[in-house]
């Protein structure tokens, strides 16, 4: 209807592919295409237009290209009867997909040192944000891990596009052994780093956090939350996040991230309702809290 | 042909039967991007409380066979918020609303009542009777005694400004539906919405423990949706005068003619507007292109046909 807002579309499949573990899917999405920005996500319908499987599928987008006046990437991997349906669209098939959604990637203003953080399947919003990075002139470092070879892709993707690129498997059968964060301490010293941008689990995203803080360095998450609607209706997706004028908040990952600076999620009390959050159970809250409320803009 | 898509509810006219179900739309602001709001009969706004409610802990939501499970916990901005900054761009978008109230006491019902019926471009009060109810046994709702439901209704309809329309909400998953819509519309209830969500539970099976947080959540969705036509059609067979917006598992324009036929006035989407963002609107085309293809000239002339044919 509006705006820079997500548009649905049904849209023809160009082509499906395996990259490594997982599945790769693009579109020809022009109005998505369009109105993309990097770390924001798409959701796809599956199972046709009566399936029993109701939800859509939410999916970073992990590539957007110009070609059939634009198309639009994002990798799954197979997990239930929604995924496996879709890996088996094949080219001119029609998805119904809604997109672009989530707040991006805020992006620094100055050419400033980036490492980007990513692992398994959460490395896919990170190659459109390092490209729009590079545009910057910002200088772009990837740390992606996996738990094994085939769960890091794009790794020669991630040489191309940065200055350096380390990779960890929990298995070592591909770069170190061991976690993102064991080598990302070490990586923001020897690049200089200036900024972090992560995603991947939660547990990854707060180590991340942590090992960012402990030098000084901002860091941008994405979180993965799992979610009924995608465009911020359903309230499941909520994850407790302190705002600016330092109260905490149950917001949508959906439409409130899925970007959150990283310090300002509550990472430890994900999956509670912390006492002190606005609105939780015997919250009393400040006159102050509550006019922040009314005139806080909602997405 | 253009067919008549008006339909009354009591005193209340919409212009099409088209509404959004209570919690399944917001207040319409992020459905907007995809359709416009003003185009449907109405949004039923998400249930609202006398103070901001962060909600329940997640996870929140399990998906099932043509459904999903939730337990999302009333969260919410409070009535203050809710006036002051949702209702307004609803209105200001040309929006009808009718606004859904949920209290945890008679007290905050009817201090709901007095504000929301207060507040100009109101078109209806939805009570949300699932609410629990502090005085009883945990996890007992308002709508599981009929006698309380009744003292709920009673009290938001003496509350409200009598020209503002109080719809009861009810529950499904109780004794007696009818019982229950008797006792409502004897404590004046202008109108009935019917159903809200059904109790129920999901396992996850490879760590055994409940796929939502506190175990049970509402079941939604088109499982849910005989189940809803059936509550419709008791309660319309009972009492043909009472204006009934049904609701369940609507997805398409056919489900609006079903609800219809068993005896609703207008009928709600609700969790299909989590899957489909523009389903509001297809479901009204859908809908019009049915009587058109039927030759039915007015809308309202569905409403209980299924009752008419014999059974």
């Amino acid at each position: 209807m509006s705006d820079n807002g997500p548009v649905q579309v049904r849209c023809p499949v160009l082509n499906v592919r395996r990259v490594d573990a997982y599945y790769a899917i693009t579109v020809v999405a022009p109005g998505i295409a369009e109105r993309f920005r990097s770390g924001q996500f798409v959701s796809v319908a599956v199972g046709g237009d009566h399936s029993s499987t109701l939800l859509r599928r939410p999916f970073a987008v992990h590539d957007v290209k110009p070609d059939y006046g634009g198309t639009v990437e994002f990798l799954f991997s197979v997990r239930g009867t929604g995924t496996a349906w879709l890996a088996e669209r094949r080219s001119r098939d029609l998805l119904d997909v809604v997109g672009p959604l989530g707040r991006p990637f805020p992006l620094p203003r100055d050419p400033v040192n980036c490492v980007l953080v990513g692992g398994g399947s959460g490395s896919a919003p990170l190659f459109p944000l390092a490209q729009s990075l590079r545009r910057r002139g910002c200088r772009v470092d990837f740390v992606l891990g996996g738990a094994s070879a085939d769960r890091v892709f794009s790794a020669i993707t991630a040489r191309r596009i940065a200055e350096t690129a380390v990779f960890t498997t929990d298995d070592g059968s591909f770069g170190t052994r061991g976690r993102v964060t064991d080598v990302l301490g070490r990586v923001i010293e020897e690049c200089r780093s200036d900024a972090v941008y992560a995603c991947g689990p939660m547990p990854m995203l707060r180590a991340v956090t942590a090992v960012a803080a402990g030098h000084g360095v901002p860091v941008q998450v994405s979180v993965e939350e799992t979610m009924a609607c995608g465009t911020g209706i359903c309230m499941t997706c909520v994850v407790p996040v302190v705002g600016e004028d330092g109260v905490t908040r149950m917001v949508r990952s959906c439409v409130d991230g899925p970007v959150f600076r990283g310090e300002q999620v509550r990472f430890d009390d994900v999956g509670t309702i912390p006492f002190d959050a606005l609105g939780a159970p015997g919250w009393k809250g400040s006159s102050a809290a509550r006019a922040t409320e009314s005139t806080r803009d909602i997405a | 042909m253009n067919a008549d898509l008006r339909v009354r509810l009591g005193a209340l006219e919409l212009p099409n039967p088209v509404v959004t179900a209570a919690g399944c739309a917001g207040t319409g602001r992020e459905l907007a991007h995809f359709f416009d709001i003003a185009s449907i009969g109405a949004v039923t706004t998400k249930s609202v409380m006398l103070e901001p409610h962060a909600g329940r802990p997640s996870p929140r939501m399990a998906e099932t066979p043509s459904g999903m499970l939730s337990t999302t916990g009333m969260q919410g901005p409070g009535v203050d918020v809710f006036l002051q900054r949702d209702l307004p761009w609803l209105l200001s978008r040309g929006g009808r609303a009718i606004v859904s109230v949920a209290g945890s006491s008679l007290g905050e019902f009817g201090e709901l009542a007095r504000r929301v019926s207060g507040t100009a471009g109101v078109d209806a009060i939805e009570v949300n009777l699932s609410c629990p109810d502090p005085e009883t046994p945990s996890g007992r709702r308002f709508a599981d005694d009929p006698a309380r439901a009744a003292a709920v209704v009673r009290t938001v309809r003496s509350h409200a400004r009598s020209e503002v329309p109080v719809l009861a909400k009810l529950a499904a998953d109780v004794p007696d539906v009818v019982e229950l819509a008797e006792a409502c519309a004897e404590a004046r209830a202008d109108g009935l919405s019917m159903i809200n969500t059904v109790r129920g539970m999901a396992v996850d099976t490879r760590t055994l423990r409940p796929a939502v947080a506190g175990g049970m959540g509402g079941l939604s969705g088109p499982a849910i949706r005989p189940l809803a036509v059936g509550c419709v059609y008791r309660v319309h067979e009972a009492m043909p005068d009472m204006p009934i917006i049904g609701m369940g598992g609507v997805r398409t324009g056919a489900d609006v003619v079903e609800f219809m036929a068993a005896g609703a006035s207008a009928v709600a989407v609700g969790t299909v507007n989590f899957s489909d963002p523009s389903a509001c609107a297809r479901v009204l085309r859908e809908f019009t292109e049915s009587l058109e293809a039927r030759g039915v000239s007015k809308a309202s002339e569905l409403v209980g046909a299924a009752h008419r044919q014999g059974t």
